[in-house]
């Protein structure tokens, strides 16, 4: 559905993504991850031929988004960062006015304003001005906007941003619906969200893919993200670097309660040196109070993978 | 065509979502009407052998507040789109360039317009009361409602290139008023200053708005000034079109 090929955007002096590669088959909702400024919006104002490429190609349902726009923009619906809507509008007369701008038949107009207006809840502020409208509601416009040509794919630009968790969870029911005969490609900073809806995740950092997998496989082969907490009174020894030289321990710090030191231990990918470090206080004869391992979640990789120096 | 349709109905429609569309249709026919009014009674007055018709198109009365409405009309058209980002989404709506850029001006010259339709029923008005002929001649309203049709296609089109140029309507207003008042001044350089030179005289007669309309009210349709107003906004629309692209592309 989507095929991004070698897709590189300059601005001015700033590389905003770096010849960026992937492919998002039909069907798949895939979650576009990444920090603030790491090139999510720029791909997708590319994808739905609001900005152009500086090199590379994209492709829309086979469209070139730049070549065949006009045929390429059929095939979406977007709903770009910070929802811009006419404020001076209604709510139903601006969906039937998108509906016809997208066009829908105007046969089918007041049907399909109907549908989303009742899919994303909108119903009691359809005769309201849009400049009336709370955030959220404002966000469910622009869902509505997004969905009232019935197209095969959504670009979703931070969907559930300001929204309250009822409303968020809501919106969420509504996105997975939608996906049974849609593709999705929904960019966020909530990775819980990421891990409900998405049967696909790519992480972009400075214009780059990190990572593109499944939830569940990226906690697999990142649980160097994982980390192990120990509280020992380790008397004279100097704990903190008898520890570093632990198998498998990249780092540790250590910080004092009372006569205990609390050592917080970042471990390497795929190892769980729990008994060495059991065996080392062992030996030493340290009172060890706490054992901990904590699994990796999906934010310790996303951190893993998008720290700066990483 | 049904695509231009829409967004030509949005155009018009977000003229009277805002207070200023009244506001602005207030003022002009406060203005009108008074400049129709000063003109009976100078006629009154004076055994000046013109029409009503020439005394209300073609004074100082009409020209200020004739030109201080285009930046008005088109300051919004494309700096508010801008600066709320709306502007994405009709870009990323499966519409062409041309048809935003035409249902733009389409708009605000249909707005024009609507100002202006009032205004015929002071002639009307006149001859039912007085008995008297308003004009020459029924060309003359022809000739003289053409110009006001033809004035507008190009100072509109001014005013909306100066809109896609800015994201702060001010500045499109300011702008737009600059471009029509230095088009319009051109055209009363021969009455300003001894122009010796023929050739300017007649290039500067070629573009002179007051002479256009001295000779329009008369009922004289004159084939040049139709020309040059209709290549004109073509040209200006261009212009627009163009920058409407590289701002999209630049972004």
């Amino acid at each position: 559905m989507i095929k991004v090929e070698n897709l590189t955007k300059r601005f001015a002096g700033i590389t905003a993504i770096n010849n960026l590669n992937f492919e998002v088959e039909r069907g798949e909702i895939v979650g576009f991850l990444g920090p603030n400024g790491a090139g999510k919006s720029t791909t997708m104002k590319i994808l739905t031929s609001y900005l152009p490429a500086t090199s590379g190609r994209a492709t829309i349902a086979g469209y070139d988004v730049f070549e065949q726009s006009l045929e390429a923009r059929k095939h979406i619906g977007y709903l770009p960062e910070n929802t811009p809507l006419y404020q001076d509008m209604r709510v139903n007369e601006y969906l039937r006015y998108r509906a016809s701008l997208k066009h829908v038949p105007s046969s089918k107009v007041k049907e399909r304003v109907g549908d989303v207006i009742e899919l994303c809840n909108l119903r009691e502020v359809q005769r309201k001005l849009i400049s009336a409208l709370s955030k959220g509601y404002r966000q469910r416009v622009g869902l509505a906007d997004a969905l009232v040509s019935d197209p095969d794919l959504l670009i979703l630009d931070e969907p559930t941003i300001g929204l309250d968790p009822n409303q968020i969870r809501q919106v969420r029911e509504v996105i997975k619906n939608l996906a049974q005969k849609r593709t999705v490609l929904i960019s966020t900073h909530i990775l819980p969200e990421v891990e409900i809806m998405c049967s696909r995740v790519i992480v972009i950092h400075k214009g780059q893919i990190r990572a593109s997998d499944t939830a569940e496989n990226l906690l697999r082969n990142h649980r160097a993200a994982g980390s192990m907490r120990l509280e020992a009174s380790t008397g004279t020894d100097d704990a903190r670097s008898m520890l570093a030289q632990v198998p498998g321990v990249k780092d540790v710090t250590e910080e004092k309660d009372g006569e205990y030191g609390i050592f917080q231990l970042r471990l390497e990918a795929n190892t769980d040196p729990r008994e060495e470090v059991m065996r080392l206080a062992g030996n030493r004869q340290w009172n060890v109070r706490e054992l901990l391992r904590r699994r990796a979640t999906l934010e310790d990789v996303f951190v893993e993978l998008t720290h700066s120096d990483s | 065509m049904r695509t231009f349709l829409t967004l030509l109905g949005r155009e018009l429609k977000s003229y009277f979502y805002s207070p200023i569309a009244y506001v602005v249709i207030f003022f002009f026919l406060i203005a009108t009407g008074f400049n129709f009014y000063a003109g009976v009674m100078f006629l009154n007055r004076s055994d000046a052998e013109i029409t009503v018709v020439e005394a209300s198109f073609n004074t100082v009365l009409f020209w200020f507040p004739f030109i201080l409405i285009f930046p008005l009309i088109t300051m919004r058209t494309y700096a508010d789109e801008f600066r709320m980002g709306t502007f994405e989404m009709v870009t990323t709506a499966p519409v062409q360039d041309w048809q935003v850029v035409l249902a733009k001006f389409t708009g605000a010259f249909g707005f024009y317009c609507m100002l202006w339709a009032p205004s015929f029923s002071y002639f009307v008005a006149f001859q039912l009361i007085s008995g008297k002929e308003a004009a020459m001649a029924a060309g003359a309203y022809g000739g003289s409602y053409l110009l006001l049709a033809l004035l507008g296609m190009f100072y509109c089109s001014i005013g909306c290139l100066a809109s896609s140029l800015s994201t702060e309507q001010v500045n499109a207003a300011v702008m737009t008023f600059a471009c029509i008042f230095a088009v319009f001044l051109g055209g009363l350089v021969t009455f300003i200053f001894n122009v010796t030179n023929p050739a300017l005289r007649d290039l500067i007669s070629y573009v002179s708005a007051i002479e256009h309309m001295a000779d329009f009210t008369r009922g004289i349709i004159d084939s040049r000034p139709i020309i040059w107003y209709l290549s004109m906004t073509a040209l200006v629309l261009f212009v627009n079109f163009q920058v409407f692209q590289y701002r999209k592309w630049k972004a």
